[in-house]
């Protein structure tokens, strides 16, 4: 009933709501302002971009945090799903525990830890530090994120379905594949979105197990912004919000179509 | 037969990937922590390797000295990064559940179609990147920014506010960064909350004020404890806010150990504050993690 | 002159011209938006009575109930609780508890805590709130379940706690939304009776709603039909029963044939009428009689009809058809019968003896026969 909303519950939805957002929007704002001042408005314009694309170490950075993304976040959702289908559907097996602590722990574990203890072992092993140990170190931590994602989906799962293949003649792993998979799909491309996000994020993580050549776009950007806000940063962030806020919306928007095709069955 | 091999993959995969990827890194920051700093690359020396026998291992073991950490304690730095970093990620604790309960609770009392709508908004910014939004910062708060523009503008003040490179602009950082895991804990229990409940606390005697108290904060309290775990486990740890946002005079434990690491090259003092930094976080997170299985059983 | 039902009242205040009433609804109007949920509604409850209001989902029961309990104000209209305006007074200042449909049992909280509840607002001293909640536990046999939280309950258990809360604070009037909507059949019954027996011994006055029929007719003193915001009937069960003022409300509670027809000739007490199923005459609703030729339908409830092979000689009524449908019941059975018009009407026969020597069966041609006060005839 909206009569239970009332002015003070509407007004501060919209303060919070403008906390988040208004910084945001300043930054793409000025990210169009003629005056190399980032504060100062002197007119709008296009030419922090133009420039943007004449500059390789950011376009180079860019093209490594893709990889990286892309690469990281495949394999973390396999291992993340497989992960979640332990933790749910296997209750008892030796080391359980262990296992449920390492899987949860990452999810709260300052960055700086992480980052530091894999650069460690990476060292440790003598793995030559560059793109593939950022790679494997981002693997890691979004494993977990998506198991998460993944487990809380096949624990409202209907475990019937699957049983219901079986008894038509389905082996277990073909039922799995065949019936679960499929009906958890949702929640593993949300687990893939999260995983790649924050890969594409990451600054601390990156810091520590990166190596010579395979400076991701985080790094580049804090570079830079230690020396100070520039409307060139401006640019390059608006187009990862530009990006990332596509991505979220068309993945909500076929979520959605989804959800409403399964009304419709 | 296939089927205890499945079995047994599902599980072994990603077991076995984070043991080695997460559980070992952590035995070696360990190992580093008791080791003694040596110029070089690795810039350490083993205080003991696992491929000794056991014998050589306790021998070893018992000869330990924990230097690096009376180090740690004996250096005032270190003990106030800690405070600093606790009362920190303390005190923007507690604004974020200022500004996030409030929210949360509007949203969860919002119409039926607006409500996805918001919880969309709150979620969203999750997704852009955590630097860009504490770069955004930067901007608005410095001495010129936009902040003092507009308050100048206003005739608020007579000269800009000092607040970008102090505490201050730290705790925006963290309440800003984090506002959305406080919301949404929040929010998923209000939004659960049977209305009858209020109106059953109205109907014996409650006044408005006295039914939300009773009631809807009481319960609330599992999504204020996840959300407060939420904002001030990762916030103890925090580097980027700091690092921008706050000033010279900005103790934080997860700074002091980039710059012992990155500036000083001092792996093992590095490892140590890791080491502590972590004993410092085991009892929130443990907490976090009970209450989190909790939740994820009564949910199943 | 005999009266409806089988049952003597003496508890009769509604008839009596002098009585005030305890509740009263003025013309109420209550309006969400463009939907009209009571529609310019006045009601008046006698205290000590036991009245439900009886409706399907959406009719408005629930609405007039948070009215009264001071959820909602009505749009327009006034709400009187013996005699006192209720317009502006907050829940928690009325003398009024309401037991919800959900229970409401506050989850943090043991059973103890959720029935002090309300007395702790009060201010009860402690030593007088542990005597009352004792005691309340006592009424609802729930003495060794105090330490309990509600997730530790039977459902019947919660149901009786949230019983025991809502009176704990010895309201005038108790309020019941849907109370035994959630139990299964058995309990419900057993419950019923319970209710029935908490409201005698604390002689207090009870509003309840439900949209079950056979909990209404089983506890009420009297009956309100509800349809779309209003009333469209009140009356004790058996008035409710036997002598309905629509076929909305013959429709409604029990099981009902109609039969239509036009009006051929009427006297003071009956009215007969020519239609599809030939002549049939029946009782008159009310005291005048509807106009030769208009149409009417005529009411009567399946136990009220003879099932025989023959034609019987000496019945007022006597209709012809063929068993359609069978069903046994245990303590009676059901009939469909398909009538010469194509209409299919509906028999009880009660089952008194074990033994019968020659059941009817499917296909047989039998004869339905009823007299002339076993039905009613309705205008609308």
């Amino acid at each position: 009933m909206t009569a239970r909303w009332s002015w003070f519950n509407i007004s501060s939805v919209v303060v919070g709501f403008a906390f988040l957002y208004l910084p945001i929007v300043l930054l793409i704002v000025y990210s169009f302002n003629e005056s190399r001042l980032v504060t100062v408005w002197a007119g709008f314009s296009t030419k922090w971009y133009s420039e943007l694309f004449q500059n390789q170490g950011i376009l180079d950075a860019a093209w490594v945090t893709v990889r990286v993304a892309f690469i990281s976040a495949s394999v973390a959702t396999v291992l993340g799903t497989l992960a979640a289908v332990a933790l749910v559907r296997y209750t008892r097996f030796r080391g359980r525990t262990v296992f449920t602590g390492m899987v949860y722990a990452p999810l709260v574990m300052p960055e700086v830890i992480t980052g530091l203890s894999l650069l460690l072992l990476f060292v440790a092993i003598n793995f030559a530090r560059g793109f593939w140990t950022v790679t494997l170190a981002h693997i890691t931590f979004s494993l977990c994120f998506v198991a998460v994602v993944v487990q809380s989906r096949l624990v409202s799962f209907d475990k019937s379905l699957e049983e219901a293949a079986m008894d038509l003649g389905c082996p277990p792993f073909q039922a799995f594949m065949k019936v679960t998979l499929p009906v958890i799909f949702p929640a593993v491309i949300s687990g893939w979105m999260l995983a790649f996000t924050l890969s594409l994020d990451d600054l601390v993580i990156a810091s520590f197990t990166s190596g010579p050549g395979a400076t991701t776009l985080p790094m580049k950007i804090y570079s830079q912004v230690r020396l100070g806000v520039t409307p060139e940063i401006n640019a390059v962030c608006t187009i990862l919000i530009a990006i990332v806020t596509t991505g979220v919306l068309i993945a909500a928007l076929l979520q959605k179509r989804r959800a409403f095709l399964g009304n419709n069955e | 037969m296939m089927r205890a091999l499945t079995n047994r993959l599902v599980i072994l995969i990603p077991y076995v990937w984070l043991l080695f990827f997460f559980l070992l890194p952590f035995l070696i920051v360990l190992r580093i922590s008791l080791s003694d700093l040596e110029y070089g690359a690795p810039p350490y020396t083993p205080q003991f390797s696992f491929s000794d026998g056991w014998s050589v291992i306790w021998e070893k073991l018992s000869a330990l000295d924990f230097e690096n950490f009376s180090f740690l304690a004996s250096d005032s730095l270190y003990i106030n990064s800690y405070l600093s970093s606790l009362q920190i990620a303390l005190v923007s604790t507690f604004l974020t559940l200022l500004l996030g309960f409030p929210l949360a609770y509007g949203m969860a009392r919002a119409p039926d179609g607006v409500r996805p709508i918001l919880l969309m908004l709150v979620i969203l910014p999750f997704w852009t990147s955590f630097l860009i939004r504490v770069y955004a910062w930067i901007g608005i708060l410095k001495q010129e920014g936009l902040l003092n523009q507009l308050l100048l503008w206003l005739g608020v003040i007579d000269a800009p506010l000092e607040i970008l490179s102090t505490n201050k602009a730290v705790y925006i950082g963290i309440v800003y960064s984090y506002l959305p895991f406080m919301v949404l804990p929040i929010y998923s229990t209000l939004e659960k909350l049977d209305e009858s409940l209020v109106e059953a606390a109205r109907d014996l005697g409650c006044t408005r004020i006295g039914a939300f108290w009773k009631v809807t904060a009481r319960l609330a309290v599992p999504g204020i404890m996840a959300g407060c775990l939420l904002v001030f486990i990762p916030a103890v740890g925090e580097f980027v806010i700091p690092d921008l946002l706050g000033g010279s005079g900005t103790l934080m434990i997860g700074k002091t150990l980039w710059t012992e690491f990155f500036n000083n090259s001092d792996w093992t003092v590095a490892s140590a504050i890791a080491i502590i930094l972590l004993i410092v976080l085991v009892v929130p997170i443990v907490w976090f993690q009970n209450a989190q299985a909790k939740a994820t059983e009564a949910g199943g | 002159m005999p009266s409806l039902g089988s049952i003597r009242r003496s508890f009769a205040p509604w008839d009596d011209p002098a009585a005030k009433p305890y509740i009263s609804f003025k013309n109420v109007t209550k309006r969400f938006g463009d939907f009209v949920a009571v529609d310019n509604l006045s009601l008046d409850v006698y205290e000590r009575e036991f009245f439900s209001l009886l409706g399907p989902s959406g009719c408005g029961k629930t609405t007039l109930l948070r009215m009264l309990a001071g959820f909602e104000e009505p749009t327009e209209g006034e709400l009187y609780l013996d005699g006192q305006p209720l317009k502006g007074v907050p829940p928690h200042k009325r003398p009024v508890n309401m037991m919800f449909q959900s229970y409401a049992l506050f989850p943090h909280m043991s059973v103890a805590d959720n029935i002090a509840f309300g007395l702790k607002q009060d201010g009860m001293e402690k030593g007088a709130r542990d005597e009352r909640v004792a005691q309340m536990l006592k009424l609802v046999k729930l003495e060794e379940f105090a330490r309990r939280k509600p997730h530790q309950l039977s459902g019947g258990q919660r149901q009786r706690v949230a019983l025991a809360r809502a009176v704990a604070k010895r309201p005038k009037l108790l309020i019941l939304d849907e109370p035994l909507g959630a139990l299964d059949k058995k309990l419900r019954e057993e419950t019923q009776f319970e209710l029935m027996d908490l409201q005698q011994e604390l002689g207090l006055t009870f509003m309840i709603v439900t949209h079950d029929q056979e909990e209404a007719m089983t506890m009420s003193d009297r009956i309100a039909v509800m349809d779309k915001g209003i009333i469209a009937q009140i009356g004790t069960p058996a008035e409710i029963y036997e002598a309905p003022d629509t076929r909305y409300v013959a429709d409604f509670i029990g099981s009902v044939n109609t039969l239509e027809g036009k009006v051929v000739s009427s006297d003071e007490s009956h009215v007969t009428i020519e239609g599809p199923d030939g002549r049939i005459v029946g009782g008159l609703r009310g005291s005048k009689a509807p106009a030769d030729g208009q149409t009417v339908w005529f009411a009567i409830r399946p136990e009220k009809m003879q099932v025989s092979r023959e034609k019987p000689a000496e019945a007022a009524n006597a209709l012809e058809g063929e068993v359609w449908d069978v069903a046994y019941l245990g303590d009676m059975t059901i009939i469909n019968v398909k009538l010469e018009s194509g209409n299919v009407v509906q028999a009880a026969m009660i089952n008194r003896s074990r033994l019968v020597d020659d059941p009817i069966g499917y296909d047989e041609r039998i004869w339905l026969s009823f007299s002339a006060d076993s039905g009613i005839m309705l205008e609308r």
